[in-house]
């Protein structure tokens, strides 16, 4: 097996890369900043707990959300890469579907943000194709039998976001007060919806 | 390519981690190579799916050690390929920044390639209609390439049903060693995890994208 021979700590490797590119006028520190700033800050799964909270409590905007993922999420204003073209996958009391990118960690960022370690992860990434019940149980999501399992493997330019059933007890909710019950992962599949 | 990226279904990698929650980067050095990453892609001349590819070809070691260190060694084979810079002017580099006063190589001239692009972004419009339907049962190809690709391993010579059509998009396969954008109807596949592996799997379906070169009709 190979491994790249100069052994650099990453963080050098990383000044090393980055001085040389600004020196030569192919990238600037501004914009680098900027990048990190906008996804440390400004881009997470704040906005999709918005647009779930939106779904639960108005059903005109949950059929848009469900025909046209990409059009109703930019009702809310929330666009950008890695989100040319979101699909939402509805969870029912029937059907659970839960989102993985085997070849990659292709993750729609502007309703979640960037992906987090365990779905990067080679175990997550290997096993979620091939036991997804083994692993939801391992996170501590049991399913019956009674509940079929549709795995999305994110495999094109399409991203996908799980749409969790609305826990129960939480009719009075206000729409911001269900925001704060929807967690990444319940909108990537691999929990629910928390109660209140 | 069978390398080291094309996960699904390996045995072997133990428990999932626990769901913690975590900021983006754990470290400042990882923000800075997630932002390198994208602005290399730039920088190299090169689009999305060659940087894939990139990340696919760092070496097996490499690519298991670190998220961003992955990014990293990608964005820098990536300017190497476009001749922007050297593995031992980045050496050089890092060694001056660690206080030597070691000389370095003089930049390399670069030889980006010229790739036309149809637009921004990768979903693309084609005149020709979709070769199948919402439906249609389909046989996945043995797809053999040392290149880029989107079919992996183990939806490979298998069958499904088409179950939506998706946005035709750049075809990443020609796209990653820019032979051009190529776009491609897309397809939603559902395949049965039986078909996938064996009588004894756990019951699911596995739904995955794939273009249309990936596909053939099972009649």
């Amino acid at each position: 097996m190979t491994a790249s021979e100069d052994h650099l700590d990453p963080a050098l490797r990383a000044e090393a890369l980055s001085s040389l590119l600004i020196e030569r006028g192919l990238i600037d520190e501004a914009t680098v900043n900027n990048f990190i700033k906008t996804y440390e800050q400004s881009v997470g799964p704040l906005n999709g707990a918005k647009v779930v909270a939106r779904a639960w409590t108005d059903p005109e905007y949950a059929g848009r959300l469900l025909a046209d993922g990409t059009a109703a999420i930019a009702e809310l204003g929330f666009k950008g890469p890695q989100g040319e073209h979101i699909v939402v996958l509805e969870n029912t009391p029937g059907v659970h579907h839960v989102v993985v990118c085997t070849l990659c960690s292709c993750y729609p960022w502007p309703v979640l943000g960037l992906p987090p370690s365990w779905y990067k992860d080679p175990a997550y990434r290997s096993r979620m194709v091939r036991e997804p019940r083994a692993v939801l149980a391992e996170f501590g999501l049991e399913l019956g039998e009674d509940v079929a399992v549709r795995v999305f493997d994110s495999s094109s330019e399409v991203r996908y976001m799980v749409l969790p059933m609305r826990p129960a007890g939480t009719e009075g909710l206000s729409e911001a007060e269900l925001a704060a019950l929807v967690t990444r992962d319940a909108m990537v599949g691999v929990a629910e919806a928390a109660a209140p | 390519m069978d390398g080291i990226a094309d996960m699904g279904g390996r045995q072997g990698f133990g428990r999932v981690p626990p769901l913690t929650a975590e900021p983006p980067f754990a470290e400042p050095w990882e923000g800075m190579a997630f932002a390198l990453g994208l602005l290399s892609i730039r920088a190299a001349g090169a689009n999305l799916h060659a940087f894939r590819h990139a990340l696919e070809r760092v070496p097996p070691l490499d690519y298991l050690g670190s998220y961003y260190d992955r990014w990293l060694h990608a964005s820098q084979m990536m300017l190497a390929d476009s001749g922007v810079l050297t593995s031992e002017g980045v050496a050089a580099r890092a060694a001056r920044l660690r206080g030597s006063d070691a000389a370095e190589p003089e930049p390399p001239e670069p030889h980006k390639p010229q790739m036309p692009s149809g637009g921004p972004g990768n979903l693309r419009s084609l005149d020709t209609p979709p070769a199948f339907a919402v439906g249609d049962r389909v046989r996945t190809a043995d797809l053999q390439t040392d290149g880029h690709t989107r079919l992996p391993g183990y939806v490979r010579r298998r069958t499904g049903t088409v179950t939506a059509l998706r946005p035709a998009a750049v075809f990443p396969d020609t796209a990653a060693s820019f032979l051009g954008e190529n776009p491609q109807h897309c397809y939603a596949v559902e395949f049965d995890s039986r078909e996938l592996w064996g009588p004894r799997a756990e019951p699911f379906s596995v739904s995955i994208d794939l273009f249309e070169p990936y596909l053939e009709q099972v009649r």
